[in-house]
């Protein structure tokens, strides 16, 4: 690498990792890709935030443990001032989903490995659940933590069908109560009133955002065949025995049956098969390579990347069959992922996590986190569409986030700095990266913690 | 000039030069404003983006077309003068009942509706769709800016200025022309030295420079428009907004996990009800309006922004949508306060004020099989102002009938979206037909701007 190593190392640590905490741009020197190969680990995949969390059927059940106390509570007599349904649902979403963003800042705000959890974070947006919908909200934590960080250096097809499988994705997209019209279900359903049918949300999502991309060429019959190939791809119910309650469930009565054909090809597997051979074309598809590799080299390089990059990544998953771990490796061996100009500018969630590294912070209450990130506009798991949260400038480099990033600068500097000196803390944070207009205008800051303020609102800082 | 009027505009003085960060506000002040004169300095036009598809046959539920109540089954409004009924607006439209103040404005000539209307993407992908709807060009990803900017910078650039709500800048307004946008929430910190030290760092970084400037003038604008926004609501109707402040519910831990206000609101739809429910769905709609109204106080100060955009998300109805009440309702209630705040707000200006309401698509005419409705095509607009023609629908109604349905599933498109937005540019601002035809909606000279919609 012709670059100066002084410089790689810190590209390596900010623009790869999540930000410089004191030392560790040193500890990358030596060999910067190599300190980023280090990170992938096929078989472990990415860490989690909170070993032995509850998993997404422990919080189902939670729920189901809430709606009992609830129907309870109903029938102590309605006057019962101290059970208020609303306010119990809220304290659950809260406490929950609280405590799993939570761990998760934490997790970025201290680890070693913050190439391998930028990755885990990557997919987490790539497969979007949001908590707009409601008491998803519980199980997005679980989510990353059974569907994606498992697999993120593994096959992409083995983190498709996990997401797609996911009660959490289930739910989220409409998929968990979507019915064949020619099924037994169906006319159960129909014969005590209800209307059942075919809901296409998840179907279209895979296919648009998930793999392919609007690009391959698909169309509504698709997604509708798609639709129908899907259905029976469920959860256990509230009502169901503990051991499938809250868990995947295919139920064979709820899909129509019959052969699909999907983009010219005919898919005539019986049950949850059909889908799932479904899912493993797709994952296979060379415009899901190329949408895949568009959106790593965008979230890695460049706003608009540098196509020999997506060609780069595009061959490797191509040629590995969707081999994650040997596409990371590609992306950070390719030389041009080490341009010397930061191009990317830092979503509000990583300005947060690269700043608490730099000042040697860790937050420890989700006030501290919550609301500034929905004031700079990412409000914490609630992306506003399965498309997940945009990771351009011209979105985050906005007036108004500015002024809140600047705000937030300020609040931090008085809360987290405790005397210590900016310039080091910027030389720490920055590396060879610190420019001298940079460096001059901290050593000139009127107060220490201005200084410091300074430091994360400076150019150089706001890019990686 | 009365004393209370005299009194306003010095407070607005007083309030923007005692925020002096020794930078240039460009909109405080008359400077700005020198080139654009008369008539024309006052008009004011706001887009207002519903995202996620929202569901033009609950919007304006067209009760009086006989297939209607058929194909929307469960989730079909109620006719005229039934329990939780479409408020009418002729013999086969109605508004949906959440859409109260909208129905207020409808019967003094100020609201209309397209109910037919969409863009030119046909492809039911959400993102595709509002790519079109924003960028204005004939395909999706075609281009990095919105019409609307261009519109701005059709009008030479500087002379009418934009604002977005929210802390960042959707598609629609965004391009050569540096709009501002604001967000409820903290201004500027303590620290006095901090924006020009900052300013003074950016100078030789355009997109950091550009970004901070403007959100530091916006910001000294909202010490005004947020004061204004008080007094306007506290005249309009003292009873309606209580306790409203300024800090919306999203922006406070408890409500951190989920979709902003109105998540209490989701909570309860899926598990019953209770009185926490109410107040909470009461305080969502007391932050809409009040956001309206703030955006309203920006816009009617001296030099102040003429054009706005704002989205308001959850419109993605695939399961249990509603009809009079539920889901939808929910957010068809906050849509209504936010449109009622701003022409509260607005006052004496809401005279010289058009407002569009659009979204990227609509959806099936069909139920589906989860009480929802999958992605269609032409959905409802609403148009609203006090600049508006008194008239019936803009568009032409193409029916429900078997066989006038787009593919068989979705309402027909009867009227382009970018014919609407054309007329409104034409009608408030003069903008010239090439650059509307060329610059502003490429290649879209076979698309005639709307006439008959502002007075």
């Amino acid at each position: 690498m012709a670059l100066d190593p002084d410089l790689a190392a810190a590209i390596a640590v900010t623009r790869f990792g999540l930000g410089a905490k004191p030392g560790e741009i040193l500890t990358a020197r030596d060999d910067p890709p190599a300190w980023l190969t280090a990170q992938i680990r096929p078989v472990l995949g990415a860490d989690q935030p909170q070993p032995g969390a509850p998993s997404s059927a422990q919080r189902f059940l939670e729920f189901r443990e809430y709606q009992r106390e609830r129907q309870q509570a109903k029938l102590d007599g309605q006057g019962k001032a101290d059970f208020d349904p609303v306010k119990a649902a809220i304290k659950i979403i809260r406490d929950d989903a609280g405590a799993d963003f939570l761990a998760r800042a934490r997790l970025g705000a201290t680890t070693d490995a913050g190439f391998r959890e930028r990755w885990a974070l990557f997919w987490a947006n790539h497969f979007t659940v949001s908590a707009t919908k409601g008491q998803i909200a519980t199980l997005i934590g679980p989510f990353e933590q059974e569907a994606i960080r498992p697999h993120a250096f593994g096959r992409f097809e083995d983190m498709l069908v996990a997401s797609s499988s996911h009660p959490a994705m289930l739910l989220y997209l409409d998929q968990a109560q979507s019915i064949g019209p020619d099924t037994m279900a169906a006319m159960y359903l129909g014969r005590s009133g209800k209307k059942a049918g075919l809901n296409e949300n998840l179907a279209r999502e895979i296919m648009e955002l998930h793999t392919v991309g609007l690009g391959a060429g698909y169309t509504q019959a698709d997604v509708t065949e798609f639709a129908r190939a899907l259905t029976g791809w469920s959860i256990g119910g509230l009502r169901e025995p503990e051991d499938v309650a809250g868990k995947f469930l295919f139920r064979p009565n709820a899909h129509e049956p019959g052969t699909r054909t999907i983009m010219g090809k005919r898919y005539s597997q019986p049950g949850v098969m059909q889908a799932r051979a479904v899912l493993h074309d797709l994952a296979a598809s060379p415009h899901t390579a190329h949408h895949i590799a568009v959106k790593l080299a965008r979230h890695f390089v460049a706003d608009d990347p540098p196509p020999t990059l997506v060609s780069q990544l595009e061959r490797t998953y191509n040629g590995t069959n969707g081999d994650l771990a040997q596409v990371a490796k590609t992306l950070v061996l390719a030389h041009e992922s080490w341009n010397p100009e930061a191009q990317k500018f830092k979503t509000p969630y990583e300005f947060m996590i690269s700043s608490w590294r730099a000042a040697g912070f860790t937050p420890d209450a989700l006030p501290q986190i919550g609301p500034m990130l929905n004031a700079m506009g990412e409000k914490p798991f609630s992306a506003p569409s399965p498309k997940g949260w945009p990771e351009d400038a011209a979105t985050w480099c906005a007036p108004d986030a500015i002024v809140k990033r600047m705000a937030w600068s300020e609040t931090l500097a008085a809360q987290a700095l405790n005397g210590r000196d900016p310039y080091q803390l910027a030389v720490d944070a920055l590396g060879a990266r610190l420019t001298p207009l940079v460096a001059k205008t901290i050593q000139r800051a009127e107060t220490r913690e201005e200084g410091l303020a300074i430091l994360l609102m400076s150019p150089e800082f706001q890019r990686r | 000039m009365t004393d209370a009027s005299f009194l306003a505009l010095s407070r607005r003085r007083a309030l923007a030069s005692a925020l002096g960060f020794g930078l240039a506000i460009e909109f405080v002040g008359h400077k700005a404003f020198a080139a654009v004169d008369g008539a024309l300095a006052r008009r004011k036009l706001i887009v207002v983006i519903c995202r996620g598809g929202m569901d033009g046959l609950s919007v304006s539920p067209p009760v009086g077309d006989s297939n209607y109540a058929g194909l929307r089954g469960a989730i079909a409004i109620p006719g005229f003068d039934k329990p939780g009924g479409a408020l009418k607006l002729d013999d086969t439209f109605g508004l949906h009942p959440s859409l109260a103040a909208v129905h207020r404005l409808a019967l003094k000539g100020e609201a209309r509706i397209a109910p037919a209307i969409a863009t030119t993407d046909r492809a039911r992908s959400h993102f595709e769709a509002q790519d079109v709807l924003e960028n204005g060009a004939t395909a999706a990803y075609g281009t990095d800016s919105g019409w609307l900017n261009r519109a701005l910078a059709a009008m030479g650039p500087g002379k009418v200025k934009a604002i977005s709500v929210g802390p960042t800048a959707p598609l629609i307004l965004r391009g050569g022309v540096e709009a501002a946008s604001w967000s409820p929430g903290p201004g500027v910190g303590r620290d006095p030295r901090l924006p020009s030290i900052l300013a003074d760092l950016y100078a030789h970084d355009p997109q950091l420079s550009r970004a901070l400037a403007s959100g530091l003038s916006t910001e000294a604008m909202a010490k005004v428009a947020t004061a204004d926004a008080k007094s306007a609501l506290s005249q309009a109707d003292a009873m309606a907004a209580p306790a409203a402040t300024m800090t919306p519910a999203a922006m406070t831990p408890a409500t951190m996990a989920s979709g902003g206000p109105d998540m209490p609101a989701m909570a309860g739809q899926a598990n019953g009800g209770g009185a926490a429910l109410a107040a909470a769905q009461r305080q969502g709609l007391g932050v809409a309006r009040n956001l309206g109204a703030t955006l309203a106080g920006f816009m009617i100060q001296d030099g102040g922004p003429q054009v706005a955009a704002v989205s308001i998300d959850g419109f993605d109805t695939h399961a249990n949508q509603g009809s009079s009440q539920g889901q939808l309702a929910n957010r068809l209630a906050y849509l209504d306060a936010a449109l009622d705040g701003i022409s509260d707000g607005m006052g004496p200006a809401w005279k010289d004020t058009a407002m569009i309401v659009v979204t990227e698509f609509g959806r099936t005419a069909h139920v589906n099989g989860t009480a929802g409705t999958d992605h269609g095509t032409a959905s409802t607009a609403l148009l609203l102002g006090g600049a508006l023609k008194r008239g019936g629908i803009v568009g032409d109604w193409p029916t429900l009938a078997q066989g006038k349905l787009f593919e068989n599933r979705d309402t027909y498109p009867t009227i382009d979206m970018r014919g609407v937005f054309k007329g409104l540019l034409v009608d408030q601002f003069g903008v010239d037909r090439r650059a509307l035809d060329t610059a502003i909606f490429p290649g879209s000279a076979d698309v005639a701007p709307a006439g008959g919609i502002i007075a």
